[in-house]
């Protein structure tokens, strides 16, 4: 075979491989990673006959960051509750009004109006979780029901305690533990916030996120964690069990939101409005691991998610759920230096 | 008409002027890949952080007042930035043992190699480079695998008896060290065996002839000699273990940070881009000064041979 055979081989390839993937439209996703059902974006391909791409970041600010930027190419995002003001402020997203869209009548009342997007003018619930403290009872049978696991370690968990390094859940935890208010400015909290993490770190043995394999193979016996991470934990370990703090616990709220830049608007328009939809809801929850806020959705949930303690919050809990707010760039700045403190 | 004095200035000229303008393309390169990026961050170090990320384009020394001092947020007194001295300092220590580490193991290693005959030494240059094709973050989870309490070591450990509980490595500075030594080890071989290839072992005989102790012909000859090679190694060891990230963070478990991740922080949660910026050329001109320190009396103790 000679140079222009194999140029016109190649160039034949190219050319069936593109008009393979050829849909009527196409949508850019920027979603965390390992959150996006493939089964549900098939079904949104199929029934739309829209090519779906997705993006994987792994923190807020990253997003954050890359979005301002500008000439991402992302249609869609997903930033949680905390971020959405942000991003709203800074005019990176679209007005789309997914209160007067028709799968909205299908959101759950307590979340159809939430404080960081009044009348859900921008965004659609994605995912609702909780922070809380996960502890394998196999090591420690007491009570758990507190952030005293994390920080006033009982002796049974002395050195086995990881602690998701996530600054912001970490200190509102530590706020709550010492009886504070979140984002508080009252320097007498702060200061028994700080004592408090420097005195229970020497009981940690790690602050890091990959808890579902270190718990699952032992290297910790508790961790604090998100809910669907404990979720999954406790799916291969019976033993492991999610505790719901009393002194309080953060609820987060991740939510679908269209990009300013966005080229297919259209189409992300779609999207917002599909994932509305309880059966499309449980099957983003059934990958997720996390609750949706979609009332109907609960019908088509996994059964081994549908009462599991991680996805539906015991009444006697719900009153300790405080849903995490921004705090102003100067309380960050304090926060900041205590985690440096926490740290060094 | 010009004489041959001035035809040869005029050559000379458009020889010098055909150097620059081939030289150009890779000029440019230079500056657009390596020298701008590092102008914006010296640039960012001067600015004022935005609220939640980026900066503010308005002037302000604050960063590098905070790399340095900082104020107490409780009792609001101006003092030495106790966390990042200590930060910084945990990060030197762990880039020098881990460039004697490596030293130790990489050394004998270099000399084995080089001792072989012709044929076989490929065979050991091809294995000590066979790491280099797997992607760092693989290697650093290979060596967790081993080391942790349900891990190779342990179980085998246990399965003999010799303990009755697993040992904890993991999440221990003892972890970190291993994975670092084990990381950059092949940075230390390669510089000292290319030296060491080249060493005349017909002066290592002599030693000996002159009755040499193994220990001063190591002293007096061997180590002289292939002194360029281990200064090499040293640099190319420390440097990257001073910005080390992902082998700390996974086999050290993230609780005390390291040099990178007081960086990262402020790009990332603690949203104080300009702080991260200052930090960044700080440790930049810490290396710099360390690596002229360095080669300066390195070069100075060292023989002359040639």
């Amino acid at each position: 075979m000679n140079w222009k055979t194999t140029a016109t081989a190649m160039g034949l390839a190219l050319l069936a491989s593109t008009s393979l993937a050829r849909a009527d439209g196409e949508l850019n996703i920027y979603n965390w990673g390992n959150y996006t059902s493939p089964d549900v974006i098939k079904k949104f391909e199929a029934k739309y006959n829209i090519k779906v791409t997705i993006t994987d970041y792994d923190s807020n600010d990253t997003a954050l960051a890359k979005v301002r930027q500008g000439g991402t190419g992302f249609d869609i995002a997903v930033p949680s509750q905390t971020y959405v003001p942000i991003w709203i402020k800074e005019g990176l997203v679209l007005e789309t009004d997914p209160g007067k869209m028709e799968n909205f009548k299908n959101v759950a009342p307590e979340w159809a109006n939430p404080d960081f997007d009044p009348g859900r003018k921008y965004s659609v619930p994605w995912a609702l979780g909780t922070v809380g403290v996960v502890v394998n009872t196999d090591v420690y049978k007491g009570p758990a029901d507190s952030w005293g696991i994390i920080f006033n370690t009982p002796d049974e968990l002395k050195g086995k305690v990881n602690v998701v390094p996530e600054m912001n859940d970490v200190i509102f935890a530590a706020i709550k533990y010492v009886g504070g208010q979140q984002c508080t400015t009252d320097k007498e909290v702060l200061k028994k916030v700080r004592d408090t993490l420097v005195a229970a770190k020497p009981n940690w043995i790690a602050m890091e996120y990959n808890t579902i394999e270190k718990m699952g193979a032992g290297d910790f016996k508790a961790t604090s964690d998100w809910n669907g991470s404990a979720l999954r934990q406790r799916l291969a370990n019976p033993a492991i069990h999610y505790n719901y703090p009393k002194e309080g616990f953060g609820l987060w709220s991740d939510n679908v939101v269209v990009l300013k830049e966005a080229k297919n608007v259209e189409n992300a328009k779609l999207f917002q409005n599909f994932i509305m939809d309880p059966e499309n809801a449980a099957g983003l929850s059934a990958f997720h691991r996390y609750a949706n806020a979609i009332v109907g959705s609960d019908k088509y949930m996994p059964a081994d998610m549908k009462d599991a303690p991680e996805v539906v919050i015991p009444a006697a809990d719900k009153p300790h759920a405080e849903l995490q707010q921004m705090c102003a760039p100067e309380i960050q700045d304090l926060y900041t230096k205590i985690w440096t403190e926490l740290q060094k | 008409m010009a004489t041959a004095e001035e035809v040869a200035k005029a050559a000379e000229r458009r020889d010098i002027r055909d150097r620059w303008l081939l030289s150009a393309p890779a000029l440019l390169v230079i500056f657009l890949a390596a020298t701008g990026p590092l102008l914006i961050v010296l640039v960012y170090s001067f600015l004022t952080p935005g609220s939640y990320g980026d900066v503010k384009w308005q002037f302000s020394p604050e960063a590098w007042i905070a790399v340095f001092l900082e104020r107490d947020i409780f009792d609001d007194t101006l003092s030495v930035a106790a966390a990042h001295v200590t930060i910084f300092l945990r990060s030197i220590k762990l880039s020098v043992v881990t460039t004697i580490a490596t030293l130790v193991l990489g050394f004998p290693t270099a000399y084995f190699m080089a001792t072989r005959s012709e044929k076989t030494r490929d065979l050991w240059l091809f294995l000590i480079t066979i790491p280099f094709w797997t992607n760092l973050l693989i290697r650093t989870f290979a060596v967790l695998q081993i080391i942790r309490n349900e891990g190779i070591v342990n179980t085998i450990l246990l399965k003999l008896g010799i303990i009755s509980s697993p040992i904890q490595i993991l999440y221990t500075d003892t972890a970190i060290l291993i994975g670092m030594a084990y990381v950059y080890l092949p940075l230390m071989v390669l510089p000292i065996y290319a030296s060491m290839e080249k060493l005349d072992f017909r002066l290592v005989e002599a030693g000996y002839d002159l009755y040499a102790t193994r220990f001063k012909v190591l002293r007096k000859i061997i180590f002289p000699l292939v002194k360029p090679g281990v200064i090499a190694g040293s640099i190319l060891v420390f440097i990257p273990a001073l910005g080390a990230y992902v082998t700390p963070s996974v086999l050290g478990g993230g609780k005390n940070m390291m040099l990178s991740n007081l960086i990262e922080l402020q790009f990332g949660q603690g949203r104080n881009w300009p702080l991260g910026s200052a930090l960044s050329i700080a440790v930049m001109i810490i290396v710099m000064v360390a690596l002229l320190a360095y080669v300066r009396n390195a070069g100075k103790s060292g023989v002359r041979h040639g």
